[in-house]
Formats: C-alpha cells, sequence, structure tokens
C-alpha cells in the first residue's frame, strides 16, 4: 500500500452548527424494524437449512426413483402415507391409531419412566457426591451397570413385572438414571470450596444447605445429565416398545414392518426423529430458565 | 495473660500428608481490644490466610486456642463473619438476596421479616450498594461484589470481621476507594477487625496495630508495630506525615530486608 493514499487532509474538518442534543431516549427503535431484523435473522438461518434438505430430498428421490429400489422415494412415500401423515389424529380399534396417539403413549411411558430415574438420579447422585463412603460403595456398581445396554435389562424386568408397560417403563428409568447419576455427583463434588465456607460460617444446617447451595450450585451438572438422560430414554424407548408392543410409536415402526409398510417406516422416522429433539430442547430450555446466572461467578 | 476481646493464644499449625509433616505457624499468639483494627501481613506463602482461617473456625489449629470474648473457638460462625479474598457471592441469589441470606440465618428468631429486609437494605446502603439490590453478581463490577460481600459480612453483626485479602482482587483506585470506605464504616460501627494483606500501605492506612509474620515454613510472628495515627485518617495528608512514612518504612524494612520472600527450597 503506497503512503501517499493515508496523508490527512491539511483542512480542518467542516465544523457542523451548534445543536442541542437532546437527553434522554431518542426514541425507541420502531417495532416494525425490530420485526423486520428478526425476519431477516431468521431468512439467514432456515436458508442454508432449506437449501441442505432440498438437496438431500433431491438425492433420495433420484437414488429411489428406479422401479427396482427396495426403499420408497419421497415422492413414493408421500403418496402411499398420505392418509397417516393427514389424519394423525386418528383413533381407531387396538393398535390402528393415528401417529399423533402412537407418540403421545410412548411420550407417557418416558414421562413416568424419566422422572423416575431423575428423581432418584439426583437423590443417589447427591449421595454419591457428597459422600466418599457411598461414593467408594457405589460408583463401581454405577460404572459398571452404566455400560448395560438398554435393551438387555427387558427380558429381566419383563420375568419381574410380567407386564409390558411397567417393563418399558422400566427400561426408560434405567437408561436415564446413569447419566444423571453421574453428572450429579460430579457437580456436587465441584461445589467451590468458597461457597461451603460461606455455608460454614452462616451455619446452614443440612436442609438449608442442600436447598440454598448445593442444589444451585450442582444445577448446571445436573441439567447436563437430564439432558443425556432424555435423549437416552427416547432411544430407549423406541427399541423396548418394539419388543412389548401395544399402542407406541416403536411397535408402530416394527407393525409397519411386519406389514412391508416401508413408507410409514419412513414417516414415523421422522416423527421420532422431531420428537426427540423437542424433547431435548425442552430439558434444556428448562436448564437454561433455572440456572440462569450460575455459569459465570 | 491480658484479658482481650480476642486472643489467639500459641497457635501451632502443621498439616500432614502421609509421612510429611508441614509446620505452618508456630507460637502465633496476637491479641486485639475491642474496636482494634488489626493487620497481618506477610510474603504470600507464610500461613497468614491459614491464620485467619483459624480465626474463622474454617480450620482447626493442630494446638493452642482462639478466645472470642472469653469463649473458646472451634466452629465456624457468624460471630467471626469473613470477607473473603474472592467475594464468594453466590452467583444465583441477587445482591439483596445474597445479604438477606445472612440476615435472615442470623435474625431468624430474634427479628420481624419486615425488620430483617430494612436490615438487609441498611447494610446494603451503608456500603452503597442498595441501587443494585435487585442485580446478581455478574452483573455489577469486582469492586461492586467485594462490596456486597463487605455488607453481607457485617449484616451479621459480627464481633470480629474478618478481611482475608479483600482488596487483592481489585486495581488499585477502586482498591483505595474501597479502603476509605472500610474505613469510614469501621469508624461509624467500631467494629473489631482482622484483616490479612500483603499491601504495606493498606496496613499501615487502616491499622491501629500491624502484625507482621516471618516467612514459611513455620511462621512465627516477627513484629508487631503500631501504628499511632490519629482518626479519621485521609490518605492525601498522610503521604508526607512523618509517623505515617515511618510506619512504613518499617513495615518495609521488615519485609525486604530482613524477611525477603524466597522461593521455597524443594
Amino acid at each position: 500500500m503506497s503512503v501517499t493514499n493515508l496523508k490527512l487532509k491539511p483542512q480542518a474538518a467542516p465544523q457542523p452548527p451548534d445543536q442541542v442534543i437532546p437527553l434522554g431516549h431518542p426514541g425507541r427503535p420502531g417495532t416494525d424494524s425490530r420485526l423486520a431484523r428478526l425476519a431477516a435473522q431468521t431468512v439467514t438461518n432456515l436458508v442454508p437449512l432449506l437449501v441442505t434438505l432440498s438437496l438431500f430430498l433431491l438425492a433420495w428421490q433420484l437414488i429411489c426413483s428406479s422401479p427396482a429400489s427396495s426403499l420408497p422415494a419421497p415422492t413414493r412415500v408421500l403418496e402411499e402415507s398420505w392418509d397417516l401423515i393427514v389424519h394423525p389424529f386418528y383413533t381407531g380399534q387396538g393398535v390402528d391409531q393415528g401417529l399423533f396417539w402412537h407418540v403421545f403413549a410412548s411420550l407417557q411411558r418416558v414421562a413416568l419412566g424419566y422422572a423416575m430415574a431423575a428423581v432418584v438420579g439426583i437423590a443417589l447422585g447427591v449421595l454419591v457426591g457428597q459422600s466418599a463412603l457411598a461414593m467408594r460403595g457405589l460408583d463401581p456398581i454405577f460404572q459398571v451397570l452404566r455400560t448395560v445396554p438398554p435393551l438387555a435389562w427387558l427380558p429381566l424386568s419383563l420375568a419381574a413385572f410380567q407386564d409390558g408397560n411397567p417393563s418399558a417403563i422400566f427400561v426408560i428409568f434405567i437408561t436415564a438414571i446413569w447419566p444423571i447419576i453421574i453428572n450429579t455427583a460430579v457437580g456436587i463434588r465441584n461445589i467451590p470450596q468458597d461457597y461451603q465456607n460461606v455455608a460454614k460460617v452462616l451455619r446452614l444446617n443440612g436442609f438449608e444447605y442442600f436447598g440454598k447451595i448445593m442444589l444451585p450450585a450442582a444445577a448446571p451438572y445436573i441439567f447436563t445429565g437430564l439432558r443425556i438422560g432424555i435423549g437416552l430414554s427416547w432411544l430407549a424407548i423406541v427399541a423396548a416398545e418394539m419388543l412389548i408392543g401395544g399402542v407406541g410409536i416403536g411397535f408402530f415402526i416394527w407393525d409397519a414392518w411386519n406389514s412391508s409398510l416401508i413408507s410409514d417406516i419412513i414417516v414415523a422416522l421422522i416423527y421420532v426423529g422431531i420428537v426427540g429433539f423437542l424433547l431435548d430442547r425442552l430439558i434444556a430450555l428448562i436448564g437454561r430458565a433455572i440456572t440462569r446466572g450460575t455459569a459465570n461467578s | 495473660m491480658t484479658k482481650s476481646y480476642l486472643s489467639l493464644e500459641f497457635i501451632d499449625k502443621s498439616f500432614e500428608r502421609g509421612s510429611t509433616r508441614t509446620e505452618v505457624l508456630k507460637q502465633v499468639s496476637v491479641s486485639a481490644d475491642k474496636g482494634e483494627f488489626i493487620s497481618i501481613i506477610g510474603h504470600s506463602g507464610c500461613g497468614k490466610s491459614t491464620l485467619l482461617n483459624i480465626v474463622a473456625g474454617l480450620t482447626q489449629a493442630t494446638t493452642g486456642v482462639v478466645l472470642l470474648d472469653g469463649k473458646v473457638v472451634d466452629q465456624p460462625g457468624p460471630d467471626r463473619a469473613v470477607v473473603f479474598q474472592n467475594h464468594s457471592l453466590l452467583p444465583w441469589l441477587t445482591v439483596y438476596e445474597n445479604v438477606r441470606l445472612a440476615v435472615d440465618k442470623v435474625f431468624s428468631a430474634t427479628r420481624r421479616k419486615r425488620e430483617r429486609h430494612d436490615w438487609t437494605m441498611r447494610n446494603l446502603e451503608l456500603v452503597q450498594m442498595a441501587h443494585a439490590a435487585d442485580k446478581r453478581p455478574s452483573e455489577v463490577s469486582g469492586g461492586m461484589k467485594q462490596r456486597v460481600g463487605i455488607a453481607r459480612a457485617l449484616a451479621m453483626e459480627p464481633k470480629v470481621l474478618l478481611l482475608d485479602e479483600p482488596f487483592g482482587a481489585l486495581d488499585a483506585l477502586t482498591r483505595a476507594h474501597l479502603q476509605d470506605q472500610v474505613m469510614q464504616i469501621h469508624a461509624t460501627l467500631g467494629n473489631t477487625v482482622l484483616m490479612i494483606t500483603h499491601d504495606v500501605d493498606e496496613a499501615v492506612l487502616l491499622s491501629d496495630r500491624i502484625v507482621m509474620m516471618t516467612n514459611g515454613p513455620s511462621s512465627r510472628i516477627g513484629e508487631i508495630l503500631d501504628v499511632p495515627l490519629a482518626r479519621p485518617r485521609r490518605r492525601i495528608e498522610l503521604a508526607s506525615d512523618r509517623t505515617y512514612l515511618k510506619c512504613r518504612e518499617a513495615v518495609l524494612k521488615f519485609l525486604y530486608e530482613r524477611h525477603r520472600f524466597v522461593e521455597a527450597a524443594e
């Protein structure tokens, strides 16, 4: 770059005439401009997604469009499963239900099993995080049990409960509980010494310490565990339902396979994916609302 | 032995790790009268924070006792409120709630809800933080956090206020401002204060007496210096005051000539 280009102009900048600068807010940016900015932002975020989605659908269509293809192309999925797509709230006999009801049944099982896992998991996590003795006694057991694949618990729980539904709920419970326990314990163990000192100087009793220091301090870790847990639950429920039958998205997929309704399977998979995504976001959102301000001290 | 308000008597402290035994403090005795402002100064690693923790009850002395108002100190309690070096505010509570937690705990039986609210606000006003009562610690500056920490400690109406390098993490201007505020509070409330510091000017400016510690391991009290400066003290006038300069020189000489900081040889 040549230096001469950077020479400053010798003349003084023209002085603007004296003005009165209004104090206070010079009028808020209008709602219109804010909306426009929001819309622009949404477009910038969505356009790349839409592009990849269309490319994906196009590739799928091209690969599967030959009549010999074993999997249906998107257009065939729409054609064959149109009833399923447009009537999610359909109610029929037995397992002949709209997709919403299948998903709803699965969500109920997940809600029960996951809620129990959250309560028991946080309690056990607090115990293990708090007491070195409990840690030595329980942690090795947790470390071994958490590697057992979810479905491996199913036969055992069927034997114990003699019924499909509680067994599926138990599988959810046992799948979701390990990350919750382990993350809670880590969170409890990482409570800064400063906070413990504050609690000691104030002479907080056990309950006060639990509610006012321990839970809020460990909350970010607990929610990490809860978020991993909900993801695993959703993974496990689909598999478990394939085996236990009844209304539920997992059995729906298995049933569709047995009836060679491949298009229905694809529609169901999209449902499973979106619901799993929403569950994850829901827990993340709750976590962010509750742990607001805790992350940085 | 004279009866003082706060007295540390022959404190020894050693840590044991496996078979190795590290002596940190040896035969430390300090006493303070009611309303006295005492600083403990020494190089880092001389165990001055350990000493403060012993007074706070957060650490147990190996031998020796701490007596406060005639009673033996053996556990932490709100009568010895600590202002921690890094403020230690609970980040999930607002400024108000941080102080209120302490007020609720200490005065749950003796004061009504309304009184506890007023007392919380009074202490926030004392450190000029009432305007930020509803902010969270992450939303206020480092100096403000430390002021809230001081308000929380004062709100407990402690018999002794323990300051653990309270201004160490602050910039020089904020530090000076806070020192003035602490002097003012000390003048108003007449607290007994024990402060840990490594800042010579801070020690001379604030204290009635300065306890100088020798280097660790096994630090002892090297010297105790009286600071015979009248209060209220103003830092600008003192900058050329002969007594002030002499005290300052005495502390500097102690720290840099007789007990120069040596890295512990392993």
